[in-house]
Formats: structure tokens, C-alpha cells, sequence
């Protein structure tokens, strides 16, 4: 019972930085400000709500399995953020260079 | 006292519809394409609550995944070299117009057709698992009931690649992103990871959601990721070895259908004693054919033999 409101408060406060990186995301002025938003609030959140998965989990492969979906999507999002990124430096300089 | 889930499914259907509303009324190409992939996740989504994992399955990683893949690189090959813009004629139009009628005529006609609440054939595949040679009702089905189909799906990515390497041959090659090592050290980071999840999908076909067509759009992802961080680069000598890998589900699919037909039997009526080992063999084949398939889709153009200045930096 502890075990589920526990695991309960992680995912809440997991889909609370959820929720507060998607209102970074629309409403800073931009991209890379909302990267930031995005990037920082949804790993916090997707820790927080894999940590709260894996206490409800039955088994041990399960926990292992959520472990593995929580490190490569996390990975795969700090790899797409700096790829974004990494294109909006590169057309600012180029548009810069061109006028 | 209304289920909670309803409201989510209520939800969740009506942001499909709202999805494929905005794919269509978008002017962005790039914004069509990234709405389109959202409108794929809420789509294997809404088949995980409609209790299909395998279809959810296929959703995600085909219908979502590398569609997603496929749209983006057209999308780029078409930037990189922009096209003349030909005016589409009214009589093609009206055609398109009258064929989209005639599908969703033919749905509206199959739905409105099909007996409510009838017992449908879970009750027979049901009977019938034991002679399937797997313990899994979906795989049995795709594999052995109706194998037919399943082998002419096959065929379609083959021909799919057949038309794509002579529709593009001799046209110029765009100029294929440069990623960067992060990239690079990320690819080589999930590329054994991916090996073992497709693998793992195939072989978990047998008795659980999963199977070739999942497993293969999974190992399709290593040639993506072989693709976009140059880890790979295709080469002309590497054209038999690609040719091999695109016909090898289908030769040894139809193969084995004609050989059990030479025994006596109908083709696909596979002898018990051997049902799983033949599945498993076809399954593995296909899988294969389909992930070589789908890559060099990605790839797009054959290599040739001119172009391999090009390729290099």
C-alpha cells in the first residue's frame, strides 16, 4: 500500500515536468530556449515516471526492461536535442554568413 | 459510473480524427510529416486498447517508424534537388477522386455487411492451434491459415524495391546528412541493442505478440542507423549480396509452400511434426528480407559504379 502511493506520487510529479516542459515548449520564444524546456523537464519526468513504474512492477525482468526503455530513450532524446540544436546553430551561421 | 478508460478512449479517438484533420490542412511539408508520425503513435496506442499488441506492434515500428524515416528522406532528396512543379491534370484527379470513393464504398459496404456481434473465426483458429505448430493465435493465423497472404505481402516490398531501384536509376543522389559523432558514438551505442530487440521480437512470434514483419521494421532500424552515421556505406560490389537479401523471405516462403504442395498436400498445409521448425525457418527469412528491404527503401537509389566518387568524402 506505502509501495503504491509512493510509486502514485513519482508518476503525478513525473507528468507534472511533463506537463511543464510542454508549457516551456510553447510559450518560450525559441527553439533553443524550448529545447532547454523540453529537454531538462522531460528527462526529469520520464525518470520520475519509469521510477514509479518499476516500483509497481511485478517482476525483475520487468523492472530490468523499464530500466533499458527508460536509459535509451533518454539517450535517443539528449542525441535529438543536440542534433537540433546543432542545426539551428549551423543555419544561423550560415544565414548569418549569407547577408 | 462511467469507466475511466472510456473517457481516455473518447479522448484518444477523437485526437486521432483532429491528427489526420491536421496532416491533411497543413501547408508545411516537413510539419505534414512530423503531425503524421504523432498521428502513428496515437494509432498503435489506440490498438494497444483495442487489445491487438501485434498490430500496435506493427504500427509503431512499420506504420510509425520507418514510414516516419521514409517520408523524411523524400522529403529531403526533394529540398536537395527541387523538382519542376508539373501541373497535375483534372482527368488524374477525378480518377483518384472516383478510386478513394470506391475503397471507402467498398469499406462502408463490408462494415455495414458484416453480421454484429457474430462469433468471427477466434472459435476455429482456436480449435485448430494445435495442428498451427506455434502457441501463439496471431502467428498462427499469418504463418499457416493464411500463409497466402502473408506471402504475397512479401512479394509487395519486393516489388517495392524492384520499382524504386529502377525508377532511380541514373537520377541524381542528394547529398546525405552529415550527423556527427555524437551520432556516431549514439549508433554504435543502440545498434547491439536493436539486434537483440528485433531478434528477440522474431523469436518471441512463436507464443507471444511479435514476429517477422515487427522484428524485420526492428533490424531495418540497423541499416538506418548504419546509413545516417556512415558506419556503412553501400557499395556497387555490394549489390548481389542486397539482391540476395531482397528475395531470400520470398524464395524461401514460396519454396517450402511448394514443396509441401509436392507432398501430397495443399500448399502451406505443413506436416505437424515439422510445423514449428518450417514457420520459424520462413519467419527467419522473411525477417531478414524484410529489414534489407526496408533499408535500402531508406537508402533509396541503387549504388552504381559512376557514383562512388561521389559517395566519398
Amino acid at each position: 500500500m506505502v509501495i503504491q502511493i509512493l510509486a502514485l506520487l513519482l508518476i503525478v510529479l513525473g507528468a507534472f515536468f511533463f506537463v511543464a516542459g510542454t508549457i516551456g515548449l510553447l510559450r518560450f520564444p525559441d527553439t533553443l530556449c524550448r529545447l532547454h524546456a523540453l529537454t531538462k523537464a522531460d528527462g526529469l519526468g520520464l525518470g520520475l515516471t519509469c521510477l514509479g513504474i518499476a516500483l509497481l512492477a511485478g517482476s525483475a525482468g520487468e523492472v530490468s526492461r523499464i530500466v533499458l526503455i527508460w536509459f535509451f530513450v533518454a539517450v535517443s532524446s539528449a542525441v535529438c536535442g543536440h542534433l537540433i540544436a546543432r542545426h539551428v546553430r549551423r543555419s544561423a551561421r550560415a544565414s548569418t554568413e549569407g547577408s | 459510473m462511467t469507466d475511466p478508460l472510456l473517457i481516455f478512449d473518447v479522448i484518444l479517438g477523437l485526437a486521432i480524427v483532429a491528427l489526420a484533420v491536421a496532416v491533411l490542412a497543413m501547408h508545411d511539408r516537413f510539419a505534414m510529416i512530423v503531425l503524421f508520425i504523432v498521428f502513428g503513435l496515437l494509432s498503435a496506442l489506440a490498438w494497444v486498447r483495442l487489445s491487438a499488441p501485434d498490430v500496435a506492434l506493427a504500427e509503431a515500428a512499420i506504420g510509425t517508424g520507418l514510414t516516419g524515416a521514409l517520408l523524411l528522406t523524400t522529403l529531403h532528396h526533394i529540398r536537395a534537388t527541387p523538382p519542376a512543379p508539373v501541373p497535375v491534370p483534372a482527368g488524374a484527379i477525378i480518377a483518384n477522386l472516383g478510386l478513394c470513393g470506391l475503397i471507402f464504398g467498398g469499406l462502408v459496404v463490408a462494415f455495414l455487411s458484416t453480421p454484429l456481434q457474430a462469433p468471427g473465426l477466434a472459435l476455429p483458429v482456436a480449435q485448430n492451434m494445435e495442428a498451427s505448430g506455434v502457441a501463439h493465435p496471431v502467428t498462427a493465423v499469418l504463418l499457416n491459415f493464411r500463409a497466402y497472404d502473408t506471402l504475397m505481402e512479401v512479394v509487395v516490398l519486393l516489388a517495392a524495391i524492384v520499382a524504386v531501384w529502377m525508377v532511380e536509376r541514373g537520377t541524381a543522389q542528394a547529398p546525405s546528412p552529415v550527423m556527427g559523432e555524437i551520432y556516431r558514438g549514439f549508433a554504435r551505442l543502440a545498434l547491439p541493442a536493436i539486434v537483440i530487440i528485433g531478434t528477440y521480437l522474431l523469436w518471441v512470434g512463436a507464443y507471444a505478440p511479435g514476429g517477422a514483419f515487427q522484428g524485420g521494421a526492428v533490424l531495418a532500424a540497423v541499416g538506418l542507423l548504419l546509413l545516417l552515421s556512415r558506419l556503412y556505406r553501400p557499395q556497387p560490389a555490394h549489390r548481389p549480396l542486397a539482391r540476395l537479401g531482397f528475395v531470400l523471405g520470398t524464395a524461401v516462403f514460396a519454396g517450402i509452400a511448394l514443396l509441401v504442395a509436392s507432398g501430397g498436400r495443399v500448399p502451406f498445409e505443413y506436416p505437424a511434426a515439422h510445423a514449428k521448425t518450417l514457420i520459424l525457418l520462413i519467419e527467419g527469412m522473411v525477417t531478414i528480407s524484410i529489414a534489407v528491404t526496408l533499408a535500402a527503401l531508406f537508402h533509396g537509389r541503387e549504388p552504381e559504379y559512376a557514383s562512388v566518387s561521389e559517395n566519398h568524402k
